[in-house]
């Protein structure tokens, strides 16, 4: 807008000479025709004759300069103080999520070495009984071992007795069956024929018996 | 005529001028120093970041609240995208990365408020700041390195007679970065800019025109909308380009054998 202003304050001298000649008018329509050119280029950017606003070397001082301060202002106050605040908290809730998982790996561990030891104990309780068990077992079968022993030992011995004694009568008996022959011959003879020796009688029966 | 035209909104004017260095004392000569609209926008940014994220952040709070949430998401967002892209020693340069990326991103929200000024509108800024990566890509690279950064520009495993020709492609591709990083963020937000401006311009000068022009005003309305949408969108995206290139870029700088 300023330029526009510029421009026509330039003009009103220039219509002031369009007065004098018309020579001097041809060159003044060509110049007011420049002018005119030269004010729309400057209407377009307000202050920068007419240049790209980006590619305005005028401007490129203060940016540099500004990005500079902002950029290691920024930089300087990330590195030394927000990051590491940030990276501190993540870091402290890593170590703490990790000493907690650790707390919880040790309690498991715990756990099964309880669950082992109390295993490892039945499993020798068990063996224990079975070990008591058996002992008993094993005394009992002795003692009755050795009881049968003795009354089969005193059975023997009474059997023994008992087969001996019916040995000893038994030949005492076969001693008496020649008397016990004669006298039922002698009887059954003197009963038929009326007398009778006891000595026939005898030998008449040590014949039959051979 | 200022009302619609869409370049009106790049000009930088002085809010108090500070020097002028050089020059012969005549107006434009020298070099012009001043507190602008755009300088008022750059520490408007950082203000905003860092109030932000140190005043959210101060709690330390074990379980976040909201506010704290937005800090610690775009902390942990900028630093998988350095870890990812350059390594764990990228880390040291987790601060640049970050400050880039926010300042950026920022600046680029700020300028979708009317009457807000874009600074990354301006090639000098965009320029400045891939310059500063550029160059400390390069410092960096051979401090750490050593002559061994020019394995850059000869890729591993390449035959000895294609070399003359990889390797020149190599070093223009390098040194191009700088131009192609600055142009690709400065013509998006320029062009968008524009073009949200052009079309809602054309809204300004049809309702003046009648009941048909009223009418049609509509049309210029629904594009401005979902231009304002595409604007955010691109500013957004452009502020995250940057960083992950940023990112990239530093990743040569640390392991230069390809």
């Amino acid at each position: 807008m300023a330029g526009l202003i510029v421009a026509q304050a330039q003009e009103a001298p220039a219509d002031a000479e369009h007065t004098q000649t018309p020579v001097e008018a041809v060159g003044d329509e060509l110049h007011t025709a420049e002018e005119e050119l030269h004010a729309a280029t400057e209407l377009h950017a307000d202050d920068h004759a007419g240049v790209f606003p980006p590619f305005d070397p005028a401007t490129f001082g203060s940016q540099l300069l500004w990005l500079a301060i902002t950029f290691a202002a920024l930089y300087l106050l990330m590195s030394k103080v927000a990051l590491p605040q940030i990276g501190g908290i993540l870091a402290d809730r890593k170590a703490r999520i990790d000493a907690d998982l650790k707390a919880a790996e040790e309690s498991r561990q715990k756990t099964d070495a309880a669950i082992a030891a109390y295993e490892e104990a039945l499993a020798s309780a068990k063996a224990k009984a079975q070990g008591i068990a058996s002992e008993s077992r094993d005394a009992i079968a002795a003692d009755l071992a050795a009881k049968r022993a003795v009354v089969e030992a005193d059975l023997s011995a009474k059997v023994g007795a008992a087969e001996a004694s019916i040995a000893q009568t038994k030949s005492a008996a076969l001693a008496h069956v020649d008397e016990i022959a004669a006298e039922t011959a002698q009887a059954v003879v003197s009963q038929l024929v009326g007398e009778a020796s006891p000595e026939a009688a005898r030998s008449a029966v040590a014949k039959v018996k051979e | 005529m200022a009302g619609t035209d869409p370049i009106h909104q790049f000009v930088i004017t002085d809010i108090f001028p500070i020097a002028t260095i050089g020059g012969d004392g005549t107006e434009g000569s020298g070099i012009h120093l001043a507190f602008t609209n755009s300088a008022l926008f750059m520490v408007a940014t950082v203000v905003v970041i860092s109030l932000y994220l140190i005043l959210s952040s101060s709690g330390k709070r074990l379980i976040p609240n909201r506010v704290q949430l937005v800090s610690e998401l775009v902390y942990q967002f900028v630093a998988n995208m350095v870890r990812s892209s350059a390594g764990t020693e990228g880390m040291k340069f987790f601060p640049l990365v970050f400050s880039l990326f926010t300042f950026i991103f920022i600046g680029n929200m700020f300028g979708m408020v009317p009457y807000f000024f874009t600074f990354t509108s301006h090639i000098i800024v965009t320029f400045a700041l891939s310059m500063l990566v550029f160059l400390t890509v390069i410092i960096y690279g051979f401090v750490k390195n050593g002559p061994k950064f020019l394995k850059l520009f000869v890729p591993a495993g390449v035959p000895g007679y294609i070399l003359p020709i990889v390797t020149p492609i190599e070093v223009i591709s390098f040194l191009s970065r700088p131009i192609s990083l600055s142009v690709r963020l400065f013509g998006n937000i320029l062009a968008g800019h524009i073009t949200l401006k052009v079309f809602t311009g054309f809204m300004v000068t049809m309702i003046p025109l009648g009941f048909l022009g009223a009418a049609g005003s509509i049309l210029p309305l629904i594009m401005g909308v979902a231009i304002t949408g595409l604007e955010f969108l691109v500013g957004s995206v452009q502020a995250y380009v940057f960083a992950v290139l940023t990112c990239m870029y530093l990743n040569d700088a640390i392991h230069p054998s390809h």
